[in-house]
């Protein structure tokens, strides 16, 4: 495994009391597999990325262990990888980029951080990085600025300014979120080659189903912190086995579903402050029994690569019987 | 329709740096160009001092006192005889020397302070920025009289005065512009990419808040000029007789009606190289302002 989580929490001090964004996360990825994390916003998806590079504020409290490569990763240990063994991509491609810089200085920095190159070397190795990632005329491209990229191009840039030192793992935090449909789909495919070249861990967070389906080997689904449910993306799509999951699938508009009203789950995400005492989807859950509101579900396995966090798992009799 | 002839259709420049950018804005804007022009006359005559004076200024003629304009004298002579025209041209020294060292040392201070007030943020930046507001409320050229008063009468303790004083400008202004840098994806994209908080207020915010700073200490170098002139005026600044257009503004206030271009020279050299870097400063602003750059 390249990446392990275990045991993962995150606590953020608020004024109106703690929050635990985080709870008790376990994830992992081995080298050259995708990772779909999906969860809506506010599951901590995104924090559990940022707690994973050591970028999280200050103020927040993290427990629980990260191993890279077998290694514990400590916060210095997480500063001198940032970049260099593990790298992260961002959402928003038309801000994540300096405007004071060249794309080419950009990716360039990364080799002079973490290779020690000497400007010219990193400069004609970014050439080549913006090359990789399929940036026409990457000569004459790298030596301009962000303001002249479009979207897709600004993200391909992005990512060969994290891939540039050969990362072991990538966290991908919504890579195609901002970019229109087609480049979305370039983008990935992309992000598809060049992880079997190098044989990176990828880490995708987004809340695209569509997305999973296609890119993920495995996916972990995150609910108000914790992870509810996690298997093959093949099986996870063919057999869930968690309410939420059903819900989220049910919620995937599909072409042939005609004009009718799309399908939601009913209520809201929880208060983080004030969480549930019992399973934290109870609330909203069609299935729930009393322990679900009284006792909270551990993750537990179904087969040998399929574990869920629910009471009435397996849900396929219940799914049949309704 | 014909089709445009090549030229006409807008090439993408193959580097279109935001400096290129901004340069071609200034250009367009024809009082800066104006003041520039100003700018870089008195600093050439500032720098040329021994080829353009036609005197020595500091030479006196008994027999030339408080003489008129004339072809011989072109501004005149005064008290004690000496060239106005030959002190103006060597008081832009003093002047200018003053504007653009005093502002250079005053960024040296003030922007990293500023930086590492915003980026550290907590009792770092509460510590600085309450006595950069101390520094603030008092009146700059008060402060700058009470600091050359202090330091002792002499142009480099002027200068220091005037340093000093103007730096919590730059101090607020690197602090705004670093925790508004702070709040963007790009730092956080830099901080994933494993840059040390050094690098990355030096590296990557410093060159984001050039443009603001460029402005701020273009206004600054008139503000100091006039700082100069009023301490030399008032016996702080530069010591008699060397010449500056604050101690020559100071004799000519006794003259005022028998000899008036006593007075008249040095201040409109001062009017006018304020003006100057007014309008450049001005001029910078709208041609740096992110806001009227083309998307």
């Amino acid at each position: 495994m390249v990446l392990a989580i275990d045991d993962l929490t995150v606590e953020f001090a608020t004024d109106r009391g703690t929050l635990r964004a985080v709870d008790g996360v376990s994830l992992a990825v081995a080298s050259g597999k995708t990772l779909a994390v999906v969860g809506e916003s506010g599951s901590g998806k995104s924090v559990t990325a940022l707690a994973t590079m050591g970028l999280l504020p200050g103020s927040a409290r993290i427990g629980g262990r990260i191993v890279l490569d077998g290694e514990p990763l400590t916060p210095e240990r997480q500063r001198a990888l940032r970049g260099g063994a593990m790298a992260m991509i961002f959402q928003e491609p038309m801000t994540s980029l300096n405007p004071a810089f060249t794309a080419g200085e950009q990716v360039a920095e990364a080799l002079r951080i973490h290779r020690n190159l000497p400007p010219r070397a990193a400069f004609d190795a970014a050439i080549a990085m913006l090359e990789r990632v399929r940036i026409p005329d990457a000569a004459r491209r790298a030596r301009q600025y962000p303001h002249q990229f479009s979207g897709g191009m600004r993200q391909r840039v992005m990512i060969a300014i994290a891939l540039a030192c050969a990362p072991r793992l990538l966290l991908a935090d919504e890579p195609t979120t901002a970019l229109d449909v087609t480049v979305q789909a370039q983008i990935l495919a992309l992000l598809d080659t060049l992880k079997r070249e190098t044989g990176t861990a990828v880490v995708l967070i987004t809340h695209d189903l569509g997305v999973v389906a296609d890119h993920a080997d495995d996916v972990a689904v995150m609910y108000a912190g914790r992870v509810v449910e996690r298997a093959p993306a093949a099986r996870l799509f063919a057999q869930p086995e968690h309410p939420y999951t059903v819900g989220l699938l049910g919620a995937v508009p599909k072409l042939a579903g005609g004009a009718g009203r799309l399908a939601s789950i009913a209520g809201t995400v929880p208060d983080m402050r004030n969480p549930p005492a019992g399973c934290r989807f109870a609330p909203r859950c069609p299935f729930a029994i009393s322990r679900c509101i009284a006792e909270q579900p551990p993750l537990i396995p179904i087969t040998a690569d399929h574990a869920t966090a629910c009471w009435r798992a397996p849900l396929s009799q219940i799914l049949e019987a309704a | 329709m014909n089709a445009l002839p090549p030229e006409r259709i807008a090439a993408p420049a193959a580097r279109q740096s935001p400096a290129r950018l901004a340069l071609r804005r200034f250009l367009r804007h024809r009082l800066a160009v104006a003041g520039l022009i100003v700018v870089v006359l008195f600093v050439l005559g500032a720098a040329l001092a021994p080829l353009i004076a036609t005197a020595d200024p500091n030479a006196t003629s008994w027999s030339a006192i408080r003489r008129a304009p004339s072809a011989t004298y072109f501004f005149g002579t005064d008290e004690n005889g000496r060239d106005v025209f030959s002190r103006v041209i060597w008081g832009a020294r003093a002047s200018l020397a003053a504007g653009f060292l005093s502002v250079a040392v005053a960024l040296f201070i003030g922007v990293p302070i500023g930086l590492l007030a915003g980026l550290a943020g907590g009792w770092v930046d509460a510590l600085i920025s309450r006595i950069a507001d101390a520094m603030l409320s008092v009146p700059f050229l008060i402060l700058a009289i009470a600091l050359a008063a202090f330091l002792g009468p002499a142009l480099e303790n002027a200068m220091i005065a005037i340093a000093i004083s103007a730096s919590p400008v730059f101090v607020r202004l690197a602090r705004g512009m670093a925790l508004e840098a702070k709040a963007t994806d790009w730092v956080e994209a830099a901080r994933a990419l494993g840059n040390p908080p050094w690098r990355l207020g030096l590296v990557h915010v410093l060159p984001n808040i050039i443009p603001p700073l460029l402005v701020q200490a273009t206004l600054s170098i008139a503000e100091a000029i006039i700082a100069e002139a009023s301490l030399s005026f008032l016996g702080l600044g530069q010591q008699p007789p060397a010449p500056s257009w604050g101690s020559m503004l100071n004799s000519a206030q006794r003259f005022l009606t028998q000899a008036p271009w006593l007075a008249i020279f040095p201040g409109l050299a001062i009017f006018l190289v304020v003006l100057a870097f007014n309008l450049v400063g001005d001029g910078l602003r709208d041609a740096l302002d992110p806001r009227s750059e083309k998307r």
